[in-house]
């Protein structure tokens, strides 16, 4: 039998057992690592976009550093890798792929999503930006162009969407809630329900 | 160092048809021409560390592509931001 007809299972169970035997690590610290991955989902990205659209000095921390305004929130960053953030502009739309692989922010936005790691989103986000948007029912803003930013070193990229139209003397909590996942990769824009 | 605003050409190498390789370089910019725009830092080279080998710091940056210029049928007016290690730019200008 060759290694790609084991069982993940067990292959996974003996990575363990090695890890463990040879004091790399043990059974709490994967745990804890496995805790603190589940924990991340896209509400912390939402937290911190909906910030930055009511506290320009959190704004500008977050442009500058994403990792220290992540932390500055609370957001584990232990190990992390860099987090860039792309700001959205009525003649700048942002929209983040991994064409390697599927590099993603994980730590703001959770496990990405089925359609970011496919090879048909990877494949036409470089080539055809526009079709993709218009698939997902995106209207840009007619002066807006798209940067594409492929994510593929060190670097993990989200999106900071403009903040909507009608939405003035919102709370944060209430702006966090407009804000899905596909706003901060930039498939989609925050919309009034 | 390369400065913001410098061309640079990606490139056209091929590593991967010379032996088993771990590239952060996509295969749709070999040999194409962008303008860095930013020094992101400095970072292990993932080519070394693939294969637990010393992996000095190098430079990264992020360099801006016309989408246009590398397929006839892309996005017209769309550009592309990708991070690209110093060892595959060639300075044009």
């Amino acid at each position: 039998m060759t290694l790609l007809e084991t069982d993940s299972g067990r292959l996974l169970a003996a990575l363990r057992g090695l890890l463990a035997e040879k004091g790399i690590t043990d059974r709490a610290e994967i745990a804890e690592r496995i805790a603190v991955t589940d924990a991340a989902t896209p509400e912390r990205g939402a937290a911190m976009v909906a910030k930055a659209w009511v506290d320009p000095g959190f704004r500008a921390l977050m442009l500058a550093d994403g990792a220290q305004a992540a932390e500055s929130l609370g957001i584990p960053m232990r190990g992390m890798p860099p987090l860039g953030v792309l700001e959205n502009t009525p003649d700048l739309h942002h929209l983040v792929v991994c064409t390697l692989c599927s590099c993603y922010p994980r730590a703001v936005l959770g496990y990405p999503p089925f359609w970011f790691k496919s090879t048909s989103y990877r494949a036409r986000a470089v080539r055809d930006p526009e079709g993709v948007l218009a698939e997902w029912g995106t209207v840009l803003p007619a002066s807006a162009t798209i940067r594409v930013v492929d994510s593929t070193a060190d670097y993990r990229w989200m999106v900071l969407p403009m903040r909507p139209e009608g939405t003035d003397g919102w709370s944060e909590e209430r702006l966090a809630a407009l804000v899905r996942e596909g706003d901060m990769i930039g498939v989609t824009v925050p919309q009034l329900a | 160092m390369i400065a913001p605003g410098t061309r640079v050409r990606v490139r056209d190498d091929w590593p991967e048809t010379r032996g088993p390789c771990h590239i952060r370089t996509p295969h749709y910019l070999r040999g194409e021409t962008g303008t860095v725009t930013r020094h992101l830092g400095d970072f292990p080279n993932p080519e070394d560390l693939a294969f637990d080998r010393p992996a000095p710091r190098l430079p990264l940056y992020h360099v801006q592509f016309d989408i246009r210029r590398l397929w006839a049928d892309g996005t017209p007016g769309a550009d592309l931001l990708v991070e690209v290690f110093e060892p595959w730019l060639e300075v044009t200008s």
